[in-house]
């Protein structure tokens, strides 16, 4: 059995006296110690889906379908369960450390603060636990740094302090959402190297959200694709990326500058991603997909577990070169 | 008149009704504000005076009436002069920057800091009691808080592209400050100067409450709160209240006005 | 250190600056200081004299002013030509009244204000409706109109308090100062109210607060820990600007409820034209805004860490 599985997941939000869909019929599983990684453009939906796993969604916002997470319904949980859940065993990694690290407490505070209210640990043992986590992250001199104000640290070792508060508590299932866009290029690779070799040791899961196809192909066992608040494609990582089967991938896929090789002429996606809600009634790709036919903006696709495109069975697509 | 909503709609009807019945005094006020029938002192409500009389048996709501002159020119007085200075401080502070900026911005800190109804006080002291001398004290007040808004506008407008195009096309800073800066300020600074205005009132009045501002005989509301106090400690409430609550109506009105003006800007 | 130094210095050059136009004002009267000093009185020409030889007017402009400085800095103030008495002596034995009355005030305030902002900012619904609704009543309503209507309904109505005087021994004078104090907070602790409200609504909403949910903190947790102790920033900085509007408040306010504090004796020489009164008084009201203005920016940079030097 898997650790996460979600299953026909929708999530609305009221705007304007109507509802808004955000994220629709969103299939996901996670097994145990397994990461995915859940891949798409801006607005896609990415980390509405991850929220929702936490109970963590907009005030007022409609959710449906199942989310099941080591056997518990978690969109039926009461508020203290829900609490115990986020508590102990699904950690979440925000994207900008700076904004979501509390700036009037020390380092120290934030990471000794879930230790000490969710453990149960004596304040000195967690000063020392975060020492030894500190260390693990290459955060050296740690009882230093825990005295030291998040406006005084590198926002590559903020983002190192936020991994180590969501290690100590050895939760199951790491939700990680874009944990190294708000970092510049040469501490992103470190950053998440960290992450997924911590996370490998400790067998945790993680659900990796990004924009970063190639990124999330490195270090995850399956990708799942997103597009206007749909899952197009779902795959073991490598024959995603070898032989893409939604026209969405392989776009995603093309238009990654290659560092080996000198690019000519990067390709792009023509047109700007929709969110669910702007969609037309067909396939929502269909307005930017090359291989788009009349059938396609009629009826929407729907997604077999593997893809959700009407054509995949005739086309073959470019994958990663 | 919607970008106001409701609330907004009836404060400013509120303010016109106020405007109207104090230009038109002479016509609607029963009676002459300074006649004293000294046989209806301290009568309250009665047909012949809704209001009662005060004291000195005066109409009480006739000199409210009248009232409204007096009441609302010292405010007018104070946000238009500190309105003015204010904002060709703020522009000379925008403008040339650097040290000018500095000293500006610092001595601005240093008024800010002193409570408006002080300066009052020390212009009165030297002027002696009297409108004179506390609009020339809240006006300086004043200054800063219109100074701070309309700085922090005419840093950011004159960053913009159409501030440098007027430059490249050789018009002096003097106009471009006039002809492009000010208008585009300007619903910033009447937005500021209305809201402004609700403190002044209640600045002016009171001082005159305390005997320093418009001296009687006249009709004033804050000067009406003074003497109707004392009538209520010989039982006649009446003035005291009404002119109390019709300050309190005028102050928040305005307030209200201010914060839907400076909304929509 | 240096930061507190630098400031320190700033303030003294404030005071100087204050304290030169004090002095200078008295020169801007319309008829020269002899006019000013002799007001309404018809002096004799001993009085003439005395007032010249008591206030230098014959040595130069420059020399008087250091010379009165350098008295006031000992905290002699000259002497009060209504009262007969030493200015120091005067003020020294109003200041307990005034300081009294915003001390109780600042605590109606703090405890008041902050109250209600915190339940209407974390509660919402119709609480918050209600306080903001009451709250713009409160701001709007001059306070000497508080004064006279509270006084009309609670001493010559229901006759629970005294209206007048300032009473004798702590506890009377309390009592005696309970109306006034309230008539000088309602409107800084609507402000407050106002104040506090947004910046809880506002940390509430910041991402912060958001991690600590995703680490199932309870509300009780959050709201201690993360929002309370953020939002008193921005709280911290208007409850010091409001002691600075309360000391002018008192100036009103004592003159209602006829207490014997330095505001009433302001007034008093301002009508009466008492020279050395209003300069000494305005002076102790400069230091005491600036000295406040200083405290609330060390609060400040205690509070937040970003600042702290
Ligand atoms: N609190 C909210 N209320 C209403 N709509 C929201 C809210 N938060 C996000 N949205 C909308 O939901 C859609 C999906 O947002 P989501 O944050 O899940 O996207 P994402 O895939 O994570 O994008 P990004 O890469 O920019 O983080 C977007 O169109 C966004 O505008
Ligand atoms: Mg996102």
């Amino acid at each position: 059995m898997s650790l996460l599985t979600i299953s026909g997941l929708a999530l609305a939000v009221p705007s304007a006296g109507e509802w808004r869909t955000l994220v629709e019929e969103v299939d996901l599983t996670i097994g145990a110690g397994e990461a995915v990684g859940l891949v798409g453009e801006s607005g896609s939906g990415k980390s509405m889906t991850a929220r929702a796993v936490l109970g963590l969604t907009p005030p007022g916002a409609r959710v449906s379908g199942s989310i099941v997470f080591d056997g518990a319904e978690v969109t039926s949980l009461g508020a203290k369960e829900l609490r115990a859940l986020r508590a102990r065993r699904i950690g979440m990694i925000f994207q900008d450390p700076r904004a979501h690290i509390n700036p009037v407490r020390s380092v120290g505070d934030f990471l000794t603060e879930a230790m000490v209210a969710n453990l149960g640990l004596p304040a000195r043992e967690a000063a020392a636990r975060a020492v030894r986590l500190l260390a693990e992250v290459g955060i050296g001199d740690g009882a230093r740094r825990l005295r030291q104000y998040p406006h005084e640290l590198s926002g590559g070792l903020l983002q190192r302090v936020m991994i180590a508060s969501v290690l100590a508590l050895e939760p199951d299932l790491i939700l990680a959402d874009e944990p190294t866009t708000a970092l510049d290029v040469t501490t992103q690779s470190e950053v998440m190297a960290i992450l997924d070799e911590l996370r490998r040791e400790r067998g945790m899961a993680m659900l990796l959200i990004t924009h970063d196809l190639e990124l999330a192909a490195a270090t995850c066992d399956r990708l799942a694709v997103m597009y206007a608040g749909r899952i197009v494609e779902a795959r073991e990582a490598g024959s995603l990326t070898a032989a893409p089967l939604h026209p969405y991938t392989s776009g995603l896929l093309l238009s990654r500058p290659r560092l080996e090789e000198t690019v000519h002429r990067l390709l792009v996606i023509p047109g700007r991603p929709v969110a669910a809600f702007e969609a037309d009634p067909g396939c929502a790709f269909a307005p930017r997909c090359a291989h788009a036919l009349a059938a396609c903006g009629e009826a929407r696709p729907v997604f077999d577990g593997t893809v959700a495109c009407t054509r995949s069975a005739e086309l073959t697509l470019q994958g990663e070169s | 008149m919607s970008r106001l909503g409701g609330l907004g709609t009836a404060a400013a009807a509120l303010l016109a009704v106020v405007a109207v019945t104090t230009l038109a005094a002479p016509l609607l006020a029963p009676y002459d504000p300074d006649f004293p029938d000294l046989l209806s002192a301290l009568a309250g409500s009665s047909s012949s005076h809704p209001l009662g009389a005060d004291a000195l048996g005066r109409d009480v709501l006739s000199r409210l009436m009248y009232g409204a002159r007096t009441t609302l020119l010292g405010p007018a007085l104070v946000i238009c002069v500190s309105s003015v200075v204010g904002t060709a401080l703020a522009i000379t502070a925008a403008w040339a920057g650097g040290r000018v900026d500095a000293v500006i911005s610092r001595v601005l800190d240093v008024l800010f800091a002193v409570p408006g109804i002080v300066f009052a006080l020390i212009t009165v002291a030297v002027l002696g009691p009297g409108i004179p001398g506390v609009v020339a004290g809240l006006a300086v007040a004043y200054t800063p808080y219109v100074a701070r808004v309309v700085r922090s506008a005419a840093l950011r407008e004159r960053s913009l592209p159409y501030v440098a195009a007027a430059w490249v096309q050789g018009r002096s800073a003097f106009a471009i400050c006039v002809r492009h800066l000010l208008p585009n300020l300007r619903p910033i600074i009447v937005a500021q100067s209305v809201s402004a205005l609700g403190f002044a009132v209640i600045d002016v009045a009171a001082i005159s409450f305390l005997g320093l501002g418009v001296q009687p005989p006249a009709a004033d509301w804050g000067l009406m709160v003074k003497s109707g106090f004392d009538s209520a400690m010989r039982g006649q409430p009446l003035e005291a209240i009404s002119a109390g609550v019709l300050i309190a109506l005028v102050v928040a009105s305005v307030s209200v006005l201010g914060d839907r003006l400076g909304r929509t800007v | 250190m240096s930061f507190l130094l630098k400031r320190l210095a700033g303030l003294a050059v404030v005071l100087l600056v204050a304290s030169f136009l004090v002095y200078g004002l008295l020169y801007l009267v319309p008829g020269g200081p002899m006019a000013f000093l002799l007001g309404n009185r018809s002096g004799t020409p001993e009085q003439v004299a005395a007032i010249r030889a008591q206030y230098r007017l014959d040595d130069p402009f420059l020399l008087r002013y250091l010379s009165w400085l350098g008295d006031a800095l000992t905290g002699d103030f000259g002497s009060s030509l209504v009262y007969r008495q030493e200015v120091a002596a005067l003020i020294g034995s109003r200041v307990a009244t005034t300081v009294l009355l915003v001390g109780y005030a600042t605590v109606l305030i703090s405890a008041g204000g902050i109250a209600m902002g915190l339940l209407a900012g974390l509660r919402g619904g119709r609480l918050d409706t209600a306080i903001g609704v009451l709250s713009s009543l409160f701001l709007a309503t001059p306070p000497f109109v508080v004064g006279v209507l509270l006084a009309i309904v609670f001493s010559v109505g229901l006759g629970w308090f005294p209206v007048f005087g300032p009473g004798e021994g702590l506890l009377d004078r309390l009592y005696h100062l309970t109306l006034p104090a309230i008539t000088l907070s309602l409107a800084s602790a609507a402000f407050l109210a106002r104040i506090t409200r947004a910046s809880v609504r506002e940390e509430l909403n910041r991402e912060h607060v958001e991690t600590a949910r995703a680490r199932g903190f309870g509300e009780r947790h959050i709201v201690r820990r993360h929002v309370l102790r953020n939002a008193s920033i921005p709280v911290v900085t208007v409850t010091g600007l409001n002691i600075a509007g309360l000391i002018a408040g008192s100036v009103v306010v004592e003159n209602i409820f006829a207490l014997d504090g330095l505001g009433s004796l302001f007034v008093r020489a301002i009508l009466q034209r008492d020279f050395a009164i209003v300069q000494a008084v305005v002076l102790v009201l400069v230091t005491a805004f600036v000295l406040i203005n200083l405290l609330v920016d060390l609060c400040y940079s205690a509070l937040d860490p970003r600042l702290s030097r």
